[in-house]
């Protein structure tokens, strides 16, 4: 067997073959299987009090395992709890993430929260609803069938002056129902046999109600885990290199003048500092020599080497839907074929705030304040990694910026257990922007290659999708940074299904098909900055941009509208043909092939359009863009994106998500890339790694569609999904020539202007 | 470390601290504001803002010792949730926060914006803001919001 370390001889990466050994083991997910029930180390979801209490005040606090991650889900949630109970709105409190206090409902991530926890409380409610008649019956003497509630009042349609309230029934007393529940995390069914409400008798859910953390937010009266202090808390910062982690040699004595500097810790691998004052530990993180020694796996020398890596080397699994007909056969006999070979570059989460975490490490218990996104999946990790039981690491969760998938990863609290068990006190660790830039788990690089075969008639009848990328190295239950350099290893077998980049499907009705994704192992043991992580919507922006750059190559060349020969199609998907027309409706968009007919002015304009489906929520997205052929810059002037998502918890709240999803598709697509080479990590802060601003922003026109009688799916993701597609069809719309990598910067878009298209295999 | 007496907020402090220490460390840590936001620690992104003498400055790089007897202005001195300024319920109003985490150098920025231009053109609105980022995509509402704070400030004056 090969070595990983052989295949990296000289410092770039040798193609390989299959070599599946233990360090392709090195990132599989730890799948220990959970069973809540009656377990001491979690709240029995079988309890109504594990989700459910009525305050001596009347107020309801609903506790959910979920986090809220900035996007405004504790409002919808609390919508939903408020009309299953008939409570007034403003008297639903949201406890969430707590590891004490919460049932460990899974990751708040794949934009299922909604789906997921939104149903867990409709059902919990529902029962407590239940509950709470069955008591006032009693309490009022009146039979259940007769009694109705308003405003968490409970009163008799007969003689409506009998009545009491929620508050009287059960105000700061514990329900002590069990219910039957079956499943764990996301899949926990609740008390199946108690019907909620019919969306028609919905009276808060489908209305706008105003964010529920926004005035305090406004007001810096709002909690970020950035400003939680704990008595006697000491700063910590962590000193990691630009490159692959390796053995460091530290002088002490280069900070031995740093006012109010407790410690410099050194455990393993791991180094840091711990000061009595923030700035004193930032200093001491400056100012601290230490020399690594030459990594012994240093990083790809180029994104080039990582894409021949992609390319020729053999994945440990590939995953896909059911392939449908004979692919092969089909391109064989095709009227016309088509193929090429689309990119995409790693970037970054980029949080405003770089990762923080508190920990308060006593011998016999650990106590942990974190923004993560998994706080349970934190607590397990810290327990493996400390010896302790679980129910003896309190994890507390606090809101975090946007993370939009990085906190899936959560190491600055390993580090603040590190530093607070070597000085015995509770230790406050902020990452710098660097730290945050260089080590924070990224959105790999995808390679995905498409072929294309059409009838005489210029119908697609064959589609093969062929993607190629690492999956998450940072998944759910791996060690992180802290762990390792500790010398902690992973045994933890590869994941079945890994997610990271998943084969991307096609919307569209083609009687061939064959679409798959393959996995390829990352080629170092030792933490990288390259490491992986899910980045919003994982895989799916480039994905689907291969797919509907493709659908929209193959329009073009047969010279059909790219609106027109989407929806050709689509003859039996009513949902997508809908948004599809609506969409199409709202942009006003004029039917003709593309490219544009001015695609030769200085500044030309064009228009693209991408259709796609994340699970059940579909999105349709129009751009319109502005071409400098001068300078290669693009402007998105405007975008009309239509969503459907089933039914919609709150109007404005989903606008606002489409609407993110929208600027960080925008930044995504046209100027964001990690850049590196064998030495390190070169996008550093804001200014090598930039981001949309004020200057760059689109318009941006919403189309809803609400399916009341579909299940609401999810919304924090779909958006962006679409992005890359409709800009770059937009690109070609305007200036004709097709980009088949992205970003999208100034730089491609020139050099593609110059050499036609940017693609090395197309063969169109 | 020196005794280092400033005014926040119209109320003068008096902090033990290292002279070189950044004002937002100070700010944050000694004197128990949370408006002003730690993000880059470089100046590149806006989240520690606050108005000195009238001009929005980057407290995150700034030393605590250049800063006697200037007045600074927090988010913590602004409004409150039950009396917010006219900036923070226009924000509210159109909901034009998402995490909420940049807002801090959002509404000082514009604080400043509407002071010396109170009838701020959409261009003027993106030419002051650009320098300040925002992760989760509110630019949109934020300039909305702006606008409407703009309308409102105006009414009253």
């Amino acid at each position: 067997m090969i070595s990983r370390r052989e295949l990296l001889k000289g410092g770039a990466f040798v193609v390989s073959f299959s070599i599946l050994g233990p360090l392709e083991k090195a990132f599989g997910q730890a799948t220990a299987h959970i069973d809540p029930y009656g377990n001491p180390d979690y709240l029995d979801p079988r309890n109504l009090d594990s989700w459910v209490a009525v305050r001596e005040d009347g107020t309801v606090i609903v506790q959910t395992g979920k986090v809220d991650l900035g996007t405004g889900i504790e409002t919808a949630l609390a919508q939903i709890a408020a009309d299953e109970l008939d409570v007034p709105f403003d008297r639903i409190r949201m406890q969430m993430g707590d590891t004490a206090k919460t049932v460990d409902e899974g990751r708040t991530a794949g934009s299922n929260t909604i789906q997921a926890a939104g149903q867990h409380l409709r059902q919990a409610t529902a029962v407590a609803r239940v509950e709470l008649l069955k008591m006032a019956s009693t309490r009022l003497d009146v039979p259940v069938e007769r009694l109705t509630v308003k405003d968490g009042i409970v009163s008799d349609t007969a003689d409506p002056t009998k009545s009491v309230s929620y508050m009287a029934l059960v105000g700061g007393k514990k329900f002590n129902i069990t219910m039957p529940v079956t499943g764990q995390q996301g899949g926990l069914q609740i008390a199946p046999a108690v019907k909620p409400k019919k969306y028609t008798d919905y009276k808060v859910v489908g209305t706008s109600v105003p964010r529920v953390d926004l005035p305090r937010k406004l007001t810096a009266a709002y909690p970020y885990i950035a400003d939680v202090r704990v008595p006697g808390m000491l700063h910590g910062r962590v000193i990691r290199p630009a490159t692959t982690l390796s053995k460091p040699r530290v002088d002490e004595n280069s900070v031995a003048n740093i006012k109010g500097l407790v410690k410099v810790v050194q455990d393993g691998t791991f180094v840091g500092v711990v000061a009595q004052t923030e700035w004193a530990a930032i200093q001491a993180a400056r100012n601290l020599k230490v020399t690594w020694a030459a990594p012994s796996s240093p990083l790809p020398a180029s994104p080039a080497v990582v894409d021949q890596y992609l390319t020729n080397t053999k994945s440990f699994t590939d995953n896909g839907p059911m392939p449908k007909g004979d692919t092969a056969a089909a391109l064989a006999k095709a009227a016309r074929t088509f193929e090429a070979t689309y990119r995409w570059a790693f970037q970054n989460h980029a949080m405003m705030l770089p990762s923080v975490a508190i920990a308060d490490v006593q011998p016999d218990k650990v106590t942990i304040w974190t923004g993560a996104q998994g706080p349970f999946t934190t607590r397990d990790r810290i327990s493996d990694m400390l010896g302790l039981a679980k129910r003896n690491v309190i994890v507390n969760w606090v809101e975090h910026s946007g993370c939009y998938g990085r906190l899936t990863s959560d190491d600055a609290a390993e580090d603040a257990v590190l530093l607070s068990r070597a000085v015995g006190k509770p230790v406050r660790v902020q990452w710098s922007r660097q730290d945050e830039f260089i080590w924070e788990p990224k959105g790999p690089q995808q390679l995905m290659n498409v072929r294309v075969g059409t009838d005489a008639q210029g119908k697609m009848i064959a589609w093969e999708y062929a993607g190629r990328t690492f999956p998450w190295t940072e998944a759910q239950g791996t060690p992180q940074l802290g762990e390792r350099q500790i010398g902690q290893k992973n045994t933890a077998p590869y994941p079945a299904s890994p997610t990271g980049a998943g084969a991307v499907a096609q919307m569209y009705e083609i009687p061939n098909q064959k679409v798959t994704a393959a996995y390829i192992p990352w080629p170092q043991d030792d933490p990288t900055p390259l490491r992986t992580n899910p980045l919003r919507s994982p895989g799916e922006p480039a994905g689907w941009f291969a797919s509907e750059t493709m659908v929209d190559e193959v329009a073009a060349a047969h010279r059909v509208d790219a609106y027109q020969f989407r929806l050709r199609h689509l003859t039996n998907d009513q949902r997508a043909s809908e948004l599809l027309q609506a969409t199409a409706k709202q942009a006003a968009w004029k039917e003709r092939p593309s490219p544009s007919p001015d695609a030769e002015n200085a500044k030309a304009t064009g228009r693209g359009i991408a259709l796609i489906a994340r699970g059940p929520t579909l999105v349709c997205a129009i751009a319109d863009v502005e071409v400098d052929r001068g300078s290669g810059i693009v402007t998105v002037k405007k975008m009309t994106m239509g969503h459907d998502c089933g039914l919609i918890i709150n109007p404005d709240g989903l606008k606002f998500q489409i609407e993110a999803n929208v600027m960080h598709g925008v930044s995504r697509a046209l100027m964001e890339e990690v850049k590196w080479d064998a030495n390190g990590i070169k996008t550093v802060d804001w200014k090598t790694y930039p981001v949309i601003t004020f200057n760059k922003v689109p318009d941006v026109d919403v189309v809803l569609i609400n399916r009341p009688e579909r299940a609401s799916s999810g919304s924090g993701e779909p958006g962006i999904v679409p992005m890359f597609a409709a800009i770059g069809n937009a690109i070609f719309d305007a200036v004709g020539v097709r980009l088949r990598e992205g970003p999208f910067t100034p730089q491609r878009v020139k050099a593609a202007l110059q050499s036609k298209t940017t693609a090395t295999t197309a063969r169109l | 470390m020196a005794q280092i007496s400033l005014k926040v907020n119209g109320m003068t402090r008096v902090v033990d601290t290292d002279p070189t220490t950044p004002l937002l460390y100070v700010l944050r840590n000694d004197l128990d504001q949370h408006g002003p936001r730690f993000g880059c620690g470089l100046a590149q992104c806006g989240a520690c803002t606050v108005i000195v003498d009238g001009n929005a400055v980057r407290s995150c790089t700034i030393p605590v010792s250049t800063m006697g007897n200037k007045n600074i202005q927090t988010l913590d001195g602004l409004g409150t949730v039950e009396k917010p300024h006219p900036l923070q319920a226009a924000f509210i109003e159109e909901q034009a926060a998402q995490c909420g985490y940049c807002m801090n150098g959002i509404l000082m920025t514009a604080k400043v914006l509407l002071d010396k231009n109170p009838n701020p053109t959409d261009a003027d609105i993106k030419r002051a803001l650009d320098p300040v980022l925002c992760r989760c995509g509110s630019h949109l509402r934020v300039i909305r919001a702006i606008k409407r704070a703009a309308r409102t400030l105006q009414a009253r004056a």
